[in-house]
C-alpha cells in the first residue's frame, strides 16, 4: 500500500478540492479546507516517498511492479495500469513529491489574493498525480497517458489567469508544441509495437539484442529499427522538455503563477523527457547514431538557451532559459551514454532551480508582482530570507565547489559530473559530439554563472529604480513562503555531497540495475580521481572499469568558467553599471547582436510566419476554396440549381418543404424495392 | 435468461408504439388541451425510452460476449421469396443499440427545454427516429436492413426540417441529395446480391448471413464494393463528400446534432463492417489504399478547416469528419488493433461529439447564437460549464484517460502495422485537433467577458447536470476501463478478422490475386 498511497493520495486531493472545493456540484468546502487536504496529502507523499527511495535505493527492499488494472488489451496489445517501483521510480518519486508538497505550502502564501485557490490546488495536486503516473509506468502507453497529463495540467496552469490573452496564448502554445513531440512519441510506441510486439518495458528491453539488426521501412526510408524508435522516442522529449526547436514554449509559460514555473517548469515535468531517454536507456545504449544526435541537441540547446538568458529583463524568464540550458546539460550527459549523470543533475537541479524560481516569487510577491529587473535593485535588506536563498541557489547553479576537496554546492557535483563525462568520451575517440558537447558546456557554464550573478545583482542590489511606494512596502514573504525556501537551500547545499557516491558510483547496490552505472562508452563513468583522491574511493575507481585520470584543467575549468562569469557580471553590473547599462539599451537599442539575443534568435517569428500563418492559409484554402468553391458549387449546389429548375416545369413538386422530399424518397425505394424483388426473386 | 424473449423486435417496437400513441392521443386532443398534450408529450417519450435503455441494458448483460456469432437471433416469414424479417446482434452491433438508447433520453430530456414549438411531433419523430435505429443495428436481412437503413433519414430530415435554423431547407436538401445518391447505387448492388443468390443457392435469399458465402468474382467485388462504398462514405462522412455534414449541425437543433454525430455518422463504419468485409474481402483489400487516402485527408484538411470556422457547430462538425477519418483508417488496416479501435472510435465519438454538442446546445439555449466570437469569458459565470466543457474538449483532442485516446491510439497503432505513412499523417491530426479544439475554448470560456449581454447567463441547470455529467462519467470511465467495450466485440471482430483473411488469403484458382495481397498482409 506504500507506493499506492504515494501515487494515488494527490489524485485524492484534487478531486476532494476540484469537487467540492468549487462548489462543483453544489456542496461548498471552505477554502482553507481545500487547501489543508490537498498539502496534507501532499506532505504525506513526499515523507512516505522518502521512505520508499530509502529502502529502494539504500535498503533491500526489492524492485517491484504492481499491476492495478487491465487497461488496454487488444490483439496482443497489452498495457495495464500499474506502478513499476525502482531506483530510477524512486528518485523522481522524491523529486516531484519533494518539491510539489513545499510548491503546496509555498503557494499558501504566494496565492494569498487568488480568488480561485481550490482551483489553483486541485490543479497542482492533478499535476503531480499525473507526473506520478507518468514515473511509475511498466508501459509506454501509460507513460503517454502521464505524458500528456502532466501537458494538460500545465496547460490549466500556464493559463490559470484566464482572463490575460498573453497567458491564454501561452498556455496553446505550450499544448500544442508539446503534441507535436507527442507525435513523435507515438510514433515510436508505435513502432515499438510493430518490432516486439508488446509495450510493456520488460519486454521490449529484454529483447532489444535479438532486434538490434532489425531494418524497417519508415516513410521511404530504410533505417534501424531501434534507432527509428530511440530517435522518435527522443523527439517526444525534445518537446517536453523544451529542447532546442521545440524549445518556444518554455519561456512562455512563464505566465503561469510562480509557484507553477517552479514546480511545472523547472524541477519536474520537463525533466520528464529526460526520465525517458534513462528509462529506455537499453535501447539508447544499441543506438549510437541518435545518441550522438541527444548529444548534439542537447550540448546546442544548452549553449544556445544561455546566450538568450544572458540578456532578458524579466526575472522569471532568465531562469526560463536557465532552466531551458540545463535541461541540455542532462541530455547531452544521456547522450554521452551517462545515464547516472544525467538523473544526477536532474535531482539535485530540481532543488536549485525550484530555490530559484521560488525566490524569483518572493522578490515578485515582495514587489507587488513586479517581473522586470529594470525596475528591481537594492533590496536585498528588505527581504534577506529570499535574498540568503536565491544566493544559495545561484552558487549551486553556477557550480561552486573544491575540485580535489570533493566539497561544494550541489550543481558542482552534478554538472561537473556531466562535463567531465563529455570530456571523457570525446577524450576516448570517435565521438566528435562529445567534443563538441564539452566544449558547449563549458562555454554555458560560464554564461550561466554571467546570467546568475546579473539578476542577483539588478534584483538586489545598487539602487531601487521604481517608485518609492513600492520599495517602501516591499516585505518578507509569510512563513509559507520562507518554509519551503530553506528546505531546498538544504537541498541545493547537500544534495550534491551526500547522493555523489550513490547517483554517480552506484555505491550499496543504489541502482542496482535501474540505470548503467559505466555508461554506453567504457570510462565516462569510472569516478573520477578528483572524488577518488578526496573521499579515498580509489577502490570503487578500479572496480568499476580503472579511474579515468582527467587531466588538471578540466578538472577546474568548470570552476574557473564560473568566476570568469562572476567577474565580469560584477564589473558590468555594479556600481551604476545596471543603470548605464538600461539607459543605453533604452537609448540606442542596443547592438544587433544584443538585439538578435533579446528576441531569442527570432526562432519565435520564425515559427509565426511559416507554421502558424500557414496552418491559418491552408485552412481557409481548404474550407473556401475547396469544400464551398468547388465540392459544394459542382456537387450539391449545381445538381439543386438544375433540378430546381427542371422540377419547377415538370410539377410542383418544389415546393420548398423537406416534407415532400422525404416522402418522395420513401416512395421511391418502396417501388424500386418492389420491382426489383419481383422482377428477381417472383 | 431473455434469450428466448423477442428482445429485439421489443426494442424496434417499442419506441414505434409510443410515436403512434402519441400521434393517436394528438389526433384525439381538443384544442383546449394542447398545452397539456405539449407538456406531457416529452414525458411519455421519456418514460418510453427509459423502457428501451433499460431493455437495451437487459441485452447487453445477457450478451454472451465469448460467442462471435449472432445472437438474440428472431425469425419470421415476411415478403416471401427468401425476403424474411430477420433480426440478431453480435458484438459489432450490440454497443450501438446500447448507445441509441442512452443519447435518445439524454435527448429528449434536451429538447424538452430547448424545444418551443409543436413538441409533441418532436417527440412522435424522435421515437420514430431510435426505432429506426435500433432496427438498423439488428437487421440481419439485407431489404429490412436496407428500409432501416434509408427510413432512419426521414424523421432526420423532418427534425431538421421543421425545427431547424433558419436555413434548414437548404441544409436538408444537400442532406438529401448526397444520400440519394449512394442509396440508389447501394439498393442496385443489394438487388445484384439477391439476383445472385438465387443462381448459387437452392433459394434466393436476402439473409445477411447466408450471403457471406456468395462466391463472388474478383471484378464484381469491385463493382457492388464501390456501390455500398457511396453509401457508406457519405454516411461517414468520407473527405470528398462530407460537406453536407456541417451545414445539416448548423441547421439542426441540438438533440438532432447529438443524434447525427452519435449514431447515424456511425451507420457508415458500421456498413463497412457488416458488409463491405465480409462480403467484398478482395474488393477491400484492393481498396484499402484509396480508403487509406481518403481518411488521412479527412483528418489533416478538416481539421484545418475547423480551426478556421467561426460557427461553434460548424467547428465541432468538421472535427467529427476528422474523427470519422480514424474509424475508416482503423477498419481498413484489417488488424485487431485497427477494427477493435475503429469501433471504439465510433463508441467513443458518439459519446465525446455527442457531449460537446449539448454544450453549444447550453449556451445556444440562453444566447441563441453559436457565433465564437459572441462568447468570451464563460468561466467566469459559468464555471461548471466550463469544467464540462474542457473534459469533452479533452476528449476530443484525444487526451489519455479520457476514451477518446482509446480510438485514436488503436486505429494508428492498427494502421502504422500496415503503413507508417498512413499513420504518420494520421498523428499529424493529434496536433491539429489540439489547434481547432483549444481555440474554440479559448474563445469561448476564457479571457475577459466584454460582451455585456453575457451578464446574464447562468451556470448549467440540474436537468444539464444530469446530461452532460452522465456522458461525462462515460467518457473517463471508457477512457479508464476500456475493456467494458473491446471485451464485448473482441469475439465478433476476430472472427471477422480470421475469415477475412481465409478470403483472401492467396487463392488456388485465382493466383492473380496475389501481388496485391502481398502488400497487405
Amino acid at each position: 500500500m506504500l507506493y499506492q498511497t504515494i501515487v494515488f493520495a494527490p489524485l485524492i486531493g484534487a478531486i476532494i478540492a476540484g469537487l467540492a472545493g468549487t462548489r462543483f456540484g453544489g456542496a461548498r468546502l471552505p477554502e482553507k479546507a481545500s487547501m489543508i487536504v490537498t498539502t496534507g496529502l501532499l506532505f504525506l507523499s513526499a515523507i512516505l516517498s522518502w521512505v520508499a527511495f530509502a529502502r529502494i535505493g539504500f535498503g533491500d527492499a526489492p524492485d517491484t511492479t504492481i499491476t492495478l488494472m487491465r487497461w488496454m488489451d487488444i490483439g496482443g496489445l497489452k498495457a495495464d495500469w500499474a506502478l513499476k517501483i525502482d531506483t530510477l521510480t524512486a528518485v523522481m518519486l522524491i523529486v516531484v513529491n519533494t518539491v510539489s508538497a513545499l510548491v503546496h505550502l509555498y503557494s499558501w502564501g504566494y496565492m494569498e489574493d487568488d480568488a480561485y485557490k481550490p482551483r489553483f490546488f486541485a490543479y497542482l495536486s492533478l499535476f503531480t498525480f499525473a507526473m506520478l503516473m507518468l514515473v511509475t509506468s511498466d508501459n509506454f502507453i501509460q507513460l503517454f497517458f502521464g505524458w500528456e497529463g502532466v501537458g494538460l495540467a500545465s496547460y490549466l496552469l500556464i493559463g490559470y489567469y484566464y482572463k490575460k490573452p498573453s497567458a491564454n496564448a501561452a498556455a496553446i502554445k505550450a499544448f500544442v508544441t508539446n503534441r507535436v513531440g507527442d507525435v513523435g512519441l507515438a510514433l515510436g510506441i508505435m513502432t515499438i509495437f510493430l518490432v516486439f510486439g508488446s509495450v510493456e518495458f520488460d519486454v521490449v528491453f529484454a529483447a532489444i539484442a535479438e532486434n538490434s539488426d532489425r531494418r524497417l521501412d519508415f516513410l521511404g526510408l530504410d533505417v534501424n529499427a531501434i534507432e527509428l524508435i530511440a530517435m522518435l522516442l527522443f523527439i517526444g522529449a525534445m518537446g517536453k522538455s523544451a529542447q532546442f526547436v521545440l524549445h518556444v514554449w518554455l519561456p512562455d509559460a512563464m505566465e503561469g503563477p510562480t509557484p507553477v514555473s517552479a514546480l511545472i517548469h523547472a524541477a519536474t515535468m520537463v525533466t520528464a523527457g529526460v526520465f525517458l531517454v534513462c528509462r529506455a536507456f537499453p535501447i539508447y545504449e544499441v543506438a549510437p547514431i541518435t545518441s550522438g544526435f541527444i548529444t548534439i541537441v542537447g550540448a546546442f540547446t544548452a549553449f544556445f538557451a544561455a546566450t538568450v538568458g544572458l540578456v532578458q529583463n524579466d526575472i522569471k524568464r532568465v531562469i526560463a532559459y536557465s532552466t531551458c540550458s540545463q535541461l541540455g546539460y542532462m541530455f547531452f550527459a544521456a547522450g554521452v551514454g551517462a545515464y547516472n549523470a544525467a538523473m544526477f543533475h536532474l535531482f539535485t537541479h530540481a532543488f536549485f532551480k525550484a530555490l530559484l524560481f521560488l525566490g524569483a516569487g518572493s522578490v515578485i510577491h515582495a514587489l507587488h508582482h513586479e517581473q522586470d529587473m529594470r525596475k528591481m535593485g537594492g533590496i536585498w535588506r528588505k527581504v534577506p530570507w529570499t535574498y540568503a536563498g536565491m544566493i544559495i541557489g545561484t552558487l549551486a547553479l553556477t557550480g561552486i565547489g573544491m575540485p580535489l576537496l570533493g566539497w561544494g554546492f550541489a550543481g558542482f557535483f552534478s554538472k561537473d559530473a556531466i562535463i567531465e563525462a563529455a570530456y571523457a568520451v570525446g577524450a576516448g575517440g570517435g565521438n566528435n559530439a562529445a567534443v563538441f558537447a564539452f566544449w558547449m558546456g563549458l562555454i554555458a557554464a560560464f554564461m550561466t554563472s554571467f546570467y546568475s550573478w546579473r539578476l542577483i545583482f539588478m534584483t538586489f542590489h545598487g539602487r531601487y529604480r521604481s517608485d518609492h511606494h513600492t520599495f517602501e512596502h516591499a516585505h518578507e514573504s509569510p512563513w509559507s513562503m520562507r518554509v519551503p525556501l530553506i528546505v531546498l537551500s538544504i537541498g541545493a547545499i547537500f544534495a550534491g555531497a551526500i547522493f555523489y557516491k550513490s547517483f554517480m558510483y552506484g555505491y550499496g547496490g543504489f541502482w542496482h540495475g535501474a540505470l548503467p552505472i559505466e555508461g554506453g562508452a567504457e570510462h565516462a563513468m569510472a569516478p573520477t580521481n578528483l572524488y577518488a583522491a578526496a573521499e579515498g574511493y580509489e577502490s570503487a575507481g578500479e572496480d568499476h572499469g580503472g579511474g579515468h585520470h582527467f587531466p588538471l584543467w578540466v578538472l577546474f575549468s568548470p570552476l574557473v568558467v564560473s568566476a570568469l562569469g562572476f567577474v565580469l557580471a560584477f564589473f558590468m553590473y555594479r556600481n551604476g553599471g545596471t543603470e548605464r547599462r538600461i539607459a543605453h539599451a533604452a537609448e540606442t537599442g542596443g547592438s544587433p547582436i544584443y538585439q538578435f539575443l533579446l528576441n531569442k534568435w527570432y526562432i519565435d517569428e520564425l515559427y509565426d510566419v511559416t507554421i502558424v500563418r500557414g496552418a491559418r492559409w491552408l485552412g481557409d484554402v481548404f474550407w473556401k476554396v475547396i469544400d464551398v468553391g468547388i465540392i459544394d458549387r459542382f456537387g450539391p449546389n449545381g445538381v439543386a440549381a438544375f433540378t430546381a429548375g427542371a422540377s419547377r416545369r415538370l410539377s410542383r413538386l418544389q415546393s420548398g418543404k423537406v416534407f415532400h422530399y422525404a416522402f418522395v424518397m420513401l416512395i421511391g425505394v418502396s417501388i424500386l424495392i418492389v420491382i426489383g424483388l419481383r422482377g428477381f426473386g417472383g | 435468461m431473455f434469450s428466448d424473449l423477442p428482445i429485439l423486435p421489443a426494442l424496434v417496437a417499442i419506441p414505434l408504439i409510443g410515436a403512434l400513441f402519441l400521434a393517436f392521443v394528438s389526433r384525439l386532443t381538443q384544442a383546449d388541451g394542447r398545452d397539456q398534450m405539449e407538456r406531457n408529450a416529452p414525458r411519455t417519450a421519456l418514460l418510453v425510452s427509459l423502457i428501451v435503455l433499460l431493455l437495451s441494458v437487459v441485452l447487453v448483460i445477457d450478451f454472451d460476449a465469448s460467442n462471435p456469432g449472432f445472437q438474440f437471433v428472431d425469425e419470421a416469414p415476411w415478403l416471401g421469396g427468401g425476403i424474411d424479417f430477420r433480426m440478431g446482434v453480435d458484438g459489432i452491433s450490440v454497443l450501438f443499440i446500447l448507445l441509441t438508447a442512452f443519447l435518445t433520453p439524454l435527448c429528449i430530456l434536451a429538447s424538452e427545454i430547448s424545444i418551443k414549438e409543436r413538441k409533441t411531433d418532436y417527440m412522435i419523430a424522435f421515437l420514430l427516429l431510435e426505432s429506426l435505429m435500433i432496427g438498423v443495428f439488428c437487421a440481419l436481412d439485407l431489404v429490412l436492413f436496407y428500409i432501416f437503413f434509408e427510413a432512419v433519414l426521414i424523421p432526420m430530415f423532418l427534425i431538421i426540417g421543421v425545427w431547424g435554423g433558419a436555413n434548414r431547407i437548404y441544409a436538408s436538401y444537400k442532406f438529401f441529395l448526397y444520400t440519394l445518391l449512394g442509396s440508389v447505387l447501394m439498393l442496385a448492388a443489394i438487388l445484384w446480391l439477391y439476383a445472385q443468390s438465387g443462381v448459387q443457392f437452392a433459394d434466393a435469399t436476402t439473409d445477411m448471413r447466408a450471403l457471406k458465402n456468395l462466391d463472388i468474382p474478383g471484378n464484381v467485388q469491385t463493382w457492388l464494393w464501390l456501390a455500398f462504398f457511396a453509401s457508406f462514405a457519405v454516411k461517414m462522412p468520407m473527405w470528398p463528400v462530407h460537406t453536407w455534414l456541417p451545414d445539416a449541425h448548423v441547421q439542426a437543433p441540438t438533440a438532432g446534432s447529438v443524434i447525427l454525430a452519435g449514431i447515424l455518422l456511425k451507420l457508415g463504419g458500421y456498413g463497412f463492417l457488416r458488409f463491405s468485409l465480409p462480403y467484398f474481402p478482395d474488393a477491400s483489400v484492393q481498396f484499402a489504399p484509396l480508403i487509406f487516402t481518403l481518411s488521412v485527408i479527412a483528418i489533416i484538411y478538416t481539421s484545418l478547416v475547423a480551426y478556421r470556422q467561426t460557427d461553434m457547430k460548424k467547428l465541432i462538425a468538421y472535427s467529427s469528419v476528422a474523427h470519422m477519418g480514424f474509424v475508416t483508417m482503423g477498419i481498413f488496416a484489417f488488424n485487431m488493433q485497427g477494427i477493435q479501435g475503429g469501433l471504439f472510435q465510433m463508441i467513443s465519438h458518439g459519446l465525446v461529439s455527442g457531449a460537446l454538442f449539448f454544450c453549444v446546445g447550453v449556451v445556444y439555449d440562453r444566447m441563441h447564437t453559436r457565433d465564437i466570437a459572441f462568447y468570451g469569458g464563460l468561466v467566469k459565470r459559468m464555471p461548471i460549464f466550463a469544467a464540462f466543457f474542457l473534459l469533452f474538449t479533452m476528449a476530443n483532442v484525444g487526451l489519455p484517460g479520457t476514451s477518446g485516446f482509446v480510438g485514436e491510439i488503436l486505429t494508428m497503432i492498427g494502421a502504422y502495422q500496415v503503413s507508417p505513412w498512413v499513420a504518420a499523417g494520421a498523428a499529424l491530426g493529434m496536433i491539429l485537433s489540439a489547434m481547432y479544439a483549444l481555440h474554440l475554448y479559448r474563445e469561448t470560456i476564457f479571457g475577459e467577458q466584454v460582451n455585456e449581454k453575457l451578464d446574464v447567463i447562468t451556470d448549467v441547470t440540474g436537468r444539464e447536470w444530469l446530461i452532460l455529467g452522465l456522458l461525462a462519467f462515460f467518457t473517463i470511465l471508457l477512457g479508464v476501463y476500456p475493456a467494458l467495450v473491446t471485451d464485448v466485440t473482441a469475439a465478433s471482430v476476430e472472427q471477422l478478422i480470421s475469415e477475412f483473411q481465409a478470403a483472401t488469403a492467396v487463392p488456388v484458382e485465382a493466383p492473380e490475386l496475389a501481388p496485391e495481397l502481398a502488400g497487405v498482409n
